[in-house]
């Protein structure tokens, strides 16, 4: 995010009333030490810790409310599906997902992706209609879209980036057409932190008439979302990149599309009535729930967004603006470091290459000092063939994470140098 | 326990540094591939037969510490080796990379390529280490043509 003078202050403030101490307490895994050790967490991007909060939801759930939902007139079952609707809600509630929308449980943000894919493209899609996503994205942001062109012979077209790692709109706005059927991008890239301008996105796509997709599996945890203001078609989350249990994620849907796409899977909870003859679907969100829920996830879920609502989106991202402005600082120090990703509006993700050492030898070596880095094309290949290289080390923020260990990291990057270099 | 000195050994680091006969062959007889989708790791290997022996061989490409050292030290190996022979110092490397760390080895065997046994404590490197000899010895066997993937 672009930082002022009046911003900076403000970010000052925020930090000083952000109780880092105690939000580290509230993550038993960065308790955890390695022949001495402190954990030192750097991989948030790839999946962020859990606290006790959810932790406890989980436990709870199975100790005393374990039940199917949406099926049963005992005790249990009516406690586990006032539970799952309830986390539904809180859901709804920290995106501010206007009235007239829906939120449907998935395995993750992928499933989300590919529930859009085959569905809403299935529906709207034909041959020689367009398709457009960006050159950030992950591969769950392509690949459903690749196999949705070649099913309907429609074509695939990727908005260009810039050597800093921005989206450029001129392209796009050049893209768009009659032909276009949906867009969709990341709200943040995984593989640089880039923060997408979706504003001028979505409304340059909605002149036209076209529905926008996002990807926020990224943006969830480091920024306040609101849907309402931001007016996508789609929006699609992970729970375990917002410190919640992996399974677990949602699309966010506009119910008059959702209500014009065919089922996505059938089965269980997604009917109303079935016959041989013929079979009536359920209303949304359960038309597209087929099957028993992961509904103790889904509870743990909404217990993640209560902890961090309880301290604050803003202030979260406030304190991880702040972070990433120290690590970038932090890492020009690193002898022949060089970073990828450099737009003017980041979130999280330092991405970087060394001259000497490749990054799985950078990843390797950072461990020796139980420090987590991801190495890797960050299922992001198509980013890294921009860029030209094979992969890159990459240190992703969360929000427990402090300025001793982005220190702790230069420092065994220096010792990556002295064996390498 | 917390320390890869043992998997960057001194020999790595300087085969790493400093790779052997690492360049492009024009005028070689067989060209493989070894790539490595999920690290880009990415390899080509030129290689002269005169009739089963190895007579010159040598590598170029991009890799980490543990894939580049171990193409490098191939290259030193195999050059005036039949194909057969190549073929079994593969099978023991392979054997000694993949096998407990607690199990004896053979270095009478193995020589120089015993700096790799460290990489036993470390299964997520074993691709790296092996990406240049599975590429070879594909392409010995005639399928070369296709790029080797070690995934």
């Amino acid at each position: 995010m672009a930082v002022s003078t009046d911003e900076k202050r403000e970010v000052r403030v925020a930090e000083s009333s952000y109780d880092i101490a105690k939000i580290r307490s509230d993550f038993p895994i960065l308790q955890m030490e390695r022949a001495g050790k402190p954990l030192v967490y750097l991989d948030n991007a790839a999946t962020a810790q859990t606290p006790n909060a959810v932790i406890d939801a989980l436990t709870r759930y199975y100790t005393c409310e374990n039940a199917n939902v949406h099926r049963g007139v005992h005790y249990l079952s009516q406690t586990a599906t006032t539970r799952y609707e309830d986390a539904r809600k809180k859901i709804a509630n920290f995106f501010h997902a206007p009235v007239g929308c829906e939120i449907i449980f998935t395995r993750g943000a992928t499933e989300a992706i590919n529930l859009v894919a085959s569905s809403y493209g299935e529906a709207h899609v034909g041959e020689g209609d367009e398709i457009i996503i960006s050159h950030l994205e992950h591969h769950s942001n392509i690949v459903p879209w690749q196999i949705l062109c070649e099913r309907k012979g429609a074509k695939l077209r990727v908005i260009p980036i810039n050597d800093a790692g921005e989206m450029i709109l001129e392209e796009y706005e050049a893209m768009l057409s009659p032909r276009t059927k949906i867009v969709a991008v990341n709200h943040v890239s995984n593989a640089l932190g880039t923060i997408n301008p979706v504003e001028t996105i979505i409304e340059l796509a909605h002149a036209q008439g076209v529905p926008v997709l996002l990807d926020g599996a990224q943006a969830a945890p480091h920024m306040p979302v609101d849907l309402k203001a931001l007016n996508c078609d789609f929006y699609a989350f992970s729970a375990h990149k917002v410190y919640g249990p992996t399974g677990i994620g949602c699309l966010y849907g506009n119910a008059k599309l959702l209500n014009a796409m065919p089922p996505y899977q059938s089965g269980g909870d997604m009917i109303m009535s079935v016959s041989f003859e013929k079979t009536t679907y359920n209303s949304l969100p359960y038309r597209f729930e087929a099957g028993t829920p992961n509904i103790a996830d889904a509870i743990a879920f909404g217990a993640a967004l209560d902890y961090l609502s309880a301290i604050g989106m803003a202030e979260i991202a406030a304190y991880e603006q702040e972070l990433l402005a120290y690590g970038t600082e932090a890492l020009q120090e690193v002898k022949g470091l060089e970073l990828i990703g450099t737009a003017k509006h980041k979130a999280g993700v330092l991405s970087f290459v060394m001259e000497h050492a490749h990054p799985h030898d950078i990843g390797q070596l950072l461990d020796d000092e139980n420090i987590a880095i991801r190495a890797g094309h960050h299922c992001a290949q198509p980013v890294m063939q921009r860029y030209g290289v094979p992969a890159t080390a990459r240190a992703s923020l969360g929000m427990y994470n402090t300025r001793e260990e982005i220190d702790a990291m230069v420092e065994a990057l220096h010792k990556v140098n002295k064996v390498f270099a | 326990m917390c320390s890869s000195r043992a998997l960057y050994e001194e020999v790595i680091l300087d085969h790493n540094k400093k790779p052997r006969n690492f360049y492009p062959m024009e005028d070689a007889d067989h060209t493989i591939e070894g790539f490595n989708p999920l690290c880009g790791d990415h390899f080509t290997i030129y290689l002269k037969l005169n009739g089963e022996i190895i007579q010159e061989i040598s590598f170029h490409g991009a890799g980490c510490a543990i894939s580049k050292s171990s193409a490098s030290v191939m290259t030193t190996l195999l050059k005036g080796k039949t194909v057969k022979e190549a073929e079994k110092l593969f099978e023991h490397f392979h054997h000694m990379i993949t096998s407990a760390t607690d199990a004896e080895l053979d270095d009478k065997t193995l020589g120089k390529l015993m700096v790799f046994s460290g990489v036993r404590e470390y299964p997520v490197r074993i691709k790296c280490a092996t990406l240049a000899w599975h590429a070879l010895i594909s392409g010995l066997h005639g399928e070369g043509k296709a790029p080797v993937s070690t995934e």
